[in-house]
């Protein structure tokens, strides 16, 4: 299975309406403009992003959009340490980091195209910080049998765990489980709910 | 979105309104007679003139009971020609002008203890005589029981085979609480879904429940744990133990037929394979060494060999091994998708989950021709379960966007549904003929 690393590959399948991700930016904007009112309040002028990233993996290819938040090349003293405000970035909810959950198709294993730059920017989080760890949770829909989906549950995070150790996170990094179709995210019996429970689902230890 | 809510808040008024008792009950719903099948009048039982009535009609449920066969086709009341006291005073062709072959009657006597002294007759209209009759003292609380083993015996009498009726099945049932979380519980209950008893109940999901061949134990999936575990559990004392040790997935257990042994799944390094627990010794023996899914594993009645499912040639077929190890031979060849087996009793068919066209269905496939034919034609159905003499397959299925039970004649000419009040109930597991009590 080829997987395709980099911002040159997006693949404009996207068929399903994802409204959770669409919810998840609407969050993101709120969220900007509360952490641009309160570095307003705080006297800061220059931008607060992601900690420096060795490769580009985690930046948007497209325009880039206006506003703060937005860590580009431009100003570097920005992206360093500020002193007080300093985001972790698993806390940022601007950063691509805030995007926890892996799609896949039908029947498959393999990581949908606009997934893909979730899992590199968390790969490329995890190699830089060989400490954390991660826990791959997979998951199916509801159609064919369970104990079936049980297992494709932990295929899915198998995919998910492999690409991140090409980026050279390590294997005991990486905690795989799976729940098949036992805890959908959405309850419907129609083809809108089962492509948002076909999904392995990035969690943070505490 | 709007559904669920609404549902949702349905369930809540309900649980406030009612205040719904603590087990669930599952109610039968007759959806599909049966044409060709055997009339039979099952008379109403006599009672103590002087005695407060039964808590139970026994003539009823052996009525229901008979019908969900998918073999016998009870009479209504009103076309019976005459009130039965006794087998001495029939009229035989009054019955059998009205095409009754078979007549049931009977009769509850209180006892001095508070009991019952149950009787019944079973005669033969067409030949115009008795055919067996018999006697069940019982008490009140097992009047239930006393009517199945009614229904067994007149089934065993008029078909050759055993009968099921007096039978437990096993099943999980969901409900969703007020906070929006859900609630699982293992539960058993009669065949007829009558008296259901909380096995284990958790927070977290449970999966796969499989009943020891003598009916003592279950094995199940529990996720309380955080992963896919196995336990066992006794069903009378209620001890149970994780039944393999820490790995990242345990699951799909199966009992051999003499008890000793477990079939299941395992995930050591990412890829499920089949393994074999002898539950003595605790030694794990690995059956499958494929990279593809090996899952489901299900013994054969000889406990000479399995049947489970791999992907290996892409989509989930179901395969033969021996259990001793080996290559397995490929038994499914319609459709790409077959899974999820379950043997019937003699070895000699296999029901499954087969997906065509129209979705998830039962099918069953002779082992001996490889013929296979669809049982049902819901989209969603799963988890086929063999009653222990062959006759039924209990399996699940979602109706109305609630997951339900639902039971079709092997021949899947009769049906039923089983359904909860409230919440949604799915994998279904028959126990065996006759249980450690």
């Amino acid at each position: 299975m080829a997987f395709h690393v980099g911002h040159g590959t997006f693949s404009i399948l996207l068929i399903w309406n994802d409204y959770r991700e669409t919810m998840m930016t609407i969050r993101n904007l709120l969220a900007i403009a509360l952490a641009a009112g309160m570095m307003v309040l705080a006297g800061c002028a220059s931008t607060q992003g992601p900690l420096p990233l060795p490769s580009s993996g985690a930046v948007e290819p497209t325009a880039p959009a206006p506003g703060p938040g937005q860590g580009t090349e431009g100003n570097a003293s920005g992206l360093k340490n500020q002193g007080q405000l300093q985001l972790d970035p698993l806390q940022d909810p601007d950063s691509p980091l805030a995007k926890r959950i892996v799609y896949f198709d039908y029947d498959s294993d393999q990581i949908k195209a606009n997934s893909l730059k979730t899992v590199n920017a968390h790969g490329q989080y995890l190699a830089n910080n060989p400490t954390q760890k991660v826990r791959l949770e997979g998951h199916g829909d509801e159609r064919g049998t369970r104990e079936y989906n049980l297992a494709l549950g932990e295929r899915r995070a198998e995919s998910v765990s492999r690409l991140l150790q090409l980026q050279g996170v390590l294997d005991d990094q990486i905690e795989i489980i799976s729940y098949g179709e036992e805890l959908p995210a959405a309850p419907g019996h129609d083809e809108r709910s089962w492509a948002l429970n076909r999904r392995v689902e990035i969690v943070y230890g505490g | 979105m709007t559904i669920t809510i609404v549902r949702q808040a349905i369930l809540a008024l309900a649980l406030f309104v009612f205040a719904l008792p603590a087990q669930a009950v599952l109610q039968i719903e007759i959806t599909q007679g049966v044409e060709g099948a055997l009339p039979i009048a099952i008379t109403p039982f006599k009672l103590d003139p002087g005695e407060a009535r039964p808590p139970e009609d026994i003539a009823a449920i052996v009525a229901t009971d008979l019908r969900s066969s998918g073999l016998f086709s009870p009479v209504p009341a009103a076309e019976f020609p005459e009130q039965l006291d006794s087998a001495s005073d029939v009229n035989y062709q009054l019955w059998r002008n009205r095409g009754i072959e078979k007549i049931v009657f009977g009769s509850i006597d209180a006892t001095s203890e508070g009991g019952y002294d149950v009787q019944f007759g079973l005669l033969d209209a067409i030949y115009g005589e008795p055919l067996t009759g018999y006697s069940i003292p019982t008490t009140r609380t097992d009047l239930r029981r006393a009517a199945h083993k009614i229904s067994d015996l007149i089934f065993e009498k008029l078909t050759g085979m055993p009968g099921a009726f007096s039978t437990r099945v096993a099943y999980i049932s969901t409900q969703l609480l007020a906070s929006g979380k859900k609630h699982y519980v293992l539960q058993v209950a009669d065949s007829d879904g009558y008296n259901p008893n909380t096995i284990f109940t958790s927070d977290w999901p449970i999966m796969s429940p499989a009943w020891s061949p003598d009916g003592s134990r279950i094995a199940y999936v529990s996720f309380e744990s955080q992963r896919p575990e196995i336990f066992i559990q006794e069903v009378a004392g209620g001890t149970r133990f994780s039944a393999a040790g820490p790995t990242r997935l345990n699951s799909a257990p199966s009992w051999s037929p003499d008890g000793q042994r477990l079939a299941l799944t395992r995930s050591e390094n990412g890829n499920p394979d089949i393994y074999i627990l002898d539950l003595a010794s605790d030694n794990l023996t690995r059956l499958t060494d494929y990279s593809s899914i090996d899952t489901e594993p299900v013994w054969m009645p000889d406990g000479e060999s399995l049947v489970f499912t791999s992907d290996r040639t892409g989509g989930p077929q179901l395969y033969k091994v021996s259990a001793s190890g080996g290559e397995p031979q490929r038994l499914t060849f319609e459709g790409n998708y077959n899974a999820d087996a379950d043997i019937s009793p003699n070895g000699e068919e296999i029901a499954m989950v087969h997906r065509d066209g129209s979705g998830y269905h039962i099918a069953v496939q002779d082992l001996q021709s490889g013929q296979m034919r669809v049982l049902t034609q819901g989209r969603l159905d799963e988890s086929p379960s063999f009653a222990p003499n062959g006759s039924m397959i209990l399996y699940g299925m979602t109706y109305g966007g609630r997951e339900v039970l639902a039971a079709v004649s092997q021949d899947g000419r009769a049906r039923q549904r089983l359904r909860l009040q409230e919440g949604e109930v799915r994998e279904p597991v028959w126990g065996p003929l006759s249980e450690v009590p």
